[in-house]
């Protein structure tokens, strides 16, 4: 999906997460959270729209979270969720190889969307492009 | 416009080990910070003083130490701000002194930061009406209370800027929220008052952003791609000026990025509410923040601010709960998924024949979507997969029993079990966390500075 400029006419009809956003995860405690940060300002007004506390503990659901929160940081186009409970014990106590939660943020990325109408302004622009990558 | 640098040269104990030195040699640093603590790393360095009482802090420090002892040298300006004290500050700064003190370095001033060790006085605490209830599940603290390994209040900047007023060059702290590391640096260097919630909030935000090493300069970051190169990583600088103006960067000429995407990930790592940052020095507001590439491998962080401290501070209890043990063997050939499942029914059938009931089992067959169990779609074509098995019991006798199973898979179970070589896995102490408060005003921080050739 990077990298590409190719129409919208020839853009699949479902998307990753990851294809419009970044994200990272982490634990505290036996809570969970996940940091979602679109790449453009049309993918934060996307995001802000269609990934709700709601859709995102369905995507979650076999990881049972008892509930899940989101907060909005604007100025960095970001939405944080708290996920409660989602650790099976946490750090001390979980079995999970994932015990703290690290992988979430991979996970939510490869989270399945309808792609919109607009995505060609959501995708990031190529990393050549920026002069502080190189 | 007076501005410091702070850099941070670890994340966590078993951060890389020559960090410390190349950012200080690197990073034109006043003040070089190292955190150690994570939630419940205390609870381990609590076991390690139970053994010995001159124990139950950071040893990595100590290399490190020698390590830095050029910079310490060569750099009159360079000071040293870190938790590595863990439960026994005292017994670190002596030992950092003695290294010092080896080196030629026995007039630089060493400082303790100690006071966050509840353990001592939990019952006067709780005569005194701390109740401890566990600010996550709302259970009572007396479910607990026996098997109390270790309790640790979250103490804010005021010890490290009274460290650092007393002329301290190296302080050592045992559990201090980890942004103070960088807050009493700047509090000191700018008299800033405990009251400048603004201020103290974007030097708040400053600390969050580097506390955790490498993860702000381009680990862990979700754009990784080989030209990102990690080698060589550099770890962040954090410039703070009088006026409360942050910018992260890195040492010129090392691998990794500064960008507001490598921030803006690091920004929201293992935060809750982000206009509720708390720390014991400021309700830190990190709701309108914005970020700005100002140079290459430089992001302004903008629009910090704060609101009064809350009136408790976190503390952080760890109990005695058991033994844990896992173990792992790699199945190949056809079928590997449903051999190792298999392979890892039987291990736990064959414990239990012997008598032996465990309270929590767990198999993982890794490779085929295990890590996120129903969230990845599950993949169980792999021609070569891990099989974990994870348990957990209050008997260490039951564990030993379990870890002993594992191997004679290879002959007596499925075909095409290996990677059993190596020692036998070992069970180890569980501490269990326990997040709670106390209230503000039990709690002080106390502050021994001496040259390091008095300690």
């Amino acid at each position: 999906m990077k990298n590409q400029t190719t129409d919208q006419s020839t853009m699949p009809a479902t998307i990753r997460l990851g294809d419009i956003a970044h994200a990272r995860s982490g634990d505290k405690g036996n809570h969970a959270n996940v940091g979602v940060i679109a790449y453009t300002p049309a993918g934060y007004e996307f995001l802000g729209r269609y990934l709700t506390e709601t859709r995102l503990a369905e995507y979650l659901l076999p990881l049972r979270p008892r509930q899940v929160q989101r907060f909005a940081l604007p100025g960095i186009r970001a939405y944080n969720f708290l996920l409660h409970d989602i650790l099976a014990g946490g750090a001390s106590r979980s079995l999970r190889t994932d015990n703290q939660g690290k992988v979430l943020a991979v996970a939510v990325l490869e989270m399945p969307i309808p792609a919109p109408g607009n995505v060609q302004e959501m995708i990031p622009r190529p990393l050549a492009d920026n002069p502080c990558w190189l | 416009m007076h501005t410091i640098r702070v850099g941070n040269g670890v994340g966590f104990w078993g951060d890389n080990l020559d960090a410390p030195r190349s950012l200080a040699e690197r990073g034109a640093l006043d003040y070089l910070t190292l955190e150690y603590l994570a939630e419940l790393t205390l609870s381990i360095l609590a076991h390690q003083r139970s053994k010995n009482p001159e124990a139950g802090y950071v040893q990595d420090f100590v290399s490190a130490v020698q390590s830095l002892v050029p910079s310490l040298r060569s750099q009159p300006r360079l000071h040293i701000v870190t938790n590595a004290g863990g439960m026994n500050p005292l017994a670190c700064a002596k030992q950092v002194s003695q290294t010092l003190a080896a080196a030629g370095l026995g007039s630089i001033r060493v400082a303790a930061v100690s006071g966050d060790d509840l353990l001592p006085r939990i019952y006067a605490l709780m005569g005194a009406g701390e109740p401890f209830t566990n600010f996550d599940t709302g259970k009572p603290f007396a479910e607990v209370r026996p098997q109390l390994a270790s309790a640790n209040a979250y103490l804010g900047a005021a010890g490290i800027v009274e460290a650092l007023r007393q002329k301290a060059r190296i302080v050592v702290t045992g559990r201090v929220a980890d942004a103070s590391l960088t807050v009493g640096p700047a509090v000191y260097e700018f008299g800033w008052k405990w009251d400048d919630w603004r201020r103290l909030g974007a030097a708040t935000v400053a600390g969050h952003l580097i506390e955790c090493g490498a993860q702000v300069t381009g680990g862990m970051f979700s754009g990784w791609n080989e030209a990102l190169s990690l080698d060589n990583l550099g770890y962040p600088i954090a410039e703070i000026s009088e006026d409360g103006a942050i910018a992260i960067t890195k040492p010129a000429g090392m691998g990794g990025a500064v960008t507001p995407e490598t921030v803006s990930e690091q920004l929201v790592y293992e935060i809750g509410d982000p206009a509720h940052y708390l720390t014991p020095d400021v309700d830190a507001d990190f709701s309108n923040l914005e970020l700005q590439q100002a140079g290459p491998d430089r992001v302004a962080v903008l629009k910090a601010d704060g609101r009064p401290a809350p009136p408790t501070y976190k503390v952080s209890m760890a109990y005695r709960d058991g033994y844990m043990a896992s173990g792992t063997l790699v199945v190949c050939g056809k079928g590997a998924a449903q051999k190792a499942r298999k392979a890892g029914e039987l291990i736990l059938a064959r414990v239990k024949a012997a008598g032996v009931n465990l309270a929590r089992t767990h198999i993982e067959c890794l490779g085929t979507g295990d890590t996120l169990p129903g969230v990845w779609k599950r993949n169980d074509d792999s021609l070569e997969v891990v099989l974990k098995v994870s348990v957990h019991d209050p008997s260490r006798e039951s564990l030993e029993r379990f870890v002993r199973e594992l191997s004679p898979l290879v002959g007596s179970g499925p075909p095409g079990v290996t990677g059993y070589t190596g020692p036998r896995s070992k069970p180890y102490p569980v501490f269990a966390y326990w997040p709670t408060t106390i209230g503000r005003n039990r709690v002080a921080p106390i502050v021994d500075v001496k040259a390091a050739s008095d300690w």
